[in-house]
C-alpha cells in the first residue's frame, strides 16, 4: 500500500522532511515505526524515543497498535502543545 | 459553533457579538502569548493542517452535547506570534454558568494536550526552542 508519512516539529526536524510517501506493508503502527526508523540515522534519530512520539492515521490520533489496513496518511509528532 | 484555524489575529469583542443569543450565561476565554523565561519574544505554532481543523470541530461538538451548549466557538492561531499577542479563545454559552464554565474548562484540557499544535519559543537571540508537553496538562484531561 502506498501511504503519506507526515513530521512534525522535532520530528519534522530531525527526519529532515515534512513528508514522504512510500510504499508498506506494515500492518500496524508498531510494524510501520520499526521500517521507518533503520532508513537512515535521521529517522532512527526521530524514532529513538518512542515515549516522546505521538501518531495519527488518516488524522484521527492512533496508536501503536493501531491497523493501517485502508489507511493512506499516517502523522508522527511530539505530544501536543495546544492552548 | 465553529471552529477556526487562523494565523491572522482576531478581535475578542468582534467574535462576541451576536454570540450565544438568548443564552442564560457566556463564559469567553483568551490565552495570550507570555514570556516566562525573561527571554522569550515570541512563541512559533506548527499545526497539523486538516487534522487540526477536524479536531477542533469534534471537541466543540463533544463539548456542546455533554454540557448541553447552545453556542461555542473555537479560534486558535499559528505561525509567528509575539508575546502579548492573542494566541486562542474559546467561548461557550449555556442556559446556566455552571455548564459554561465547566465546557470552557473542559475544551481547554483538551486543546491542550489532544490538538495537534506544537510551540517553539523563540529567544532574543533567534534561537528556537520546542515546548515541552507538561504533565499537569495531561493529568488535567482526567478529570473529565
Amino acid at each position: 500500500m502506498t501511504l503519506d508519512i507526515l513530521y512534525f516539529a522535532w520530528l519534522r526536524e530531525r527526519v529532515g522532511q515534512p513528508r514522504e510517501r512510500i510504499e508498506t506493508e506494515a500492518a500496524t503502527i508498531r510494524d510501520l515505526v520499526a521500517e521507518l526508523a533503520v532508513r537512515d540515522e535521521w529517522h532512527a534519530a526521530a524514532f529513538a524515543d518512542m515515549s516522546a512520539v505521538r501518531c495519527a492515521v488518516d488524522q484521527q490520533l492512533a496508536d501503536l497498535d493501531t491497523q493501517l489496513a485502508g489507511s493512506r496518511e499516517v502523522a508522527f509528532f511530539p505530544p501536543m502543545t495546544g492552548g | 459553533m465553529n471552529a477556526r484555524v487562523q494565523s491572522a489575529p482576531f478581535d475578542l469583542a468582534a467574535e462576541m457579538r451576536g454570540f450565544g443569543e438568548g443564552a442564560g450565561a457566556v463564559v469567553t476565554f483568551c490565552g495570550i502569548v507570555r514570556d516566562d523565561s525573561g527571554r522569550m519574544t515570541a512563541l512559533e505554532i506548527e499545526h497539523y493542517p486538516g487534522m487540526t481543523e477536524r479536531a477542533l470541530n469534534d471537541y466543540g461538538q463533544e463539548a456542546a452535547g455533554r454540557f448541553d451548549l447552545t453556542d461555542w466557538r473555537i479560534i486558535h492561531r499559528y505561525g509567528h506570534l509575539a508575546v502579548g499577542e492573542q494566541i486562542m479563545m474559546v467561548a461557550t454559552a449555556a442556559r446556566h454558568r455552571r455548564a459554561a464554565f465547566d465546557a470552557a474548562d473542559y475544551l481547554m484540557d483538551w486543546l491542550k494536550s489532544r490538538a495537534p499544535f506544537w510551540k517553539r519559543e523563540i529567544a532574543h537571540d533567534g534561537s528556537g526552542e520546542w515546548v515541552e508537553a507538561k504533565t499537569s496538562d495531561e493529568e488535567a484531561l482526567a478529570r473529565w
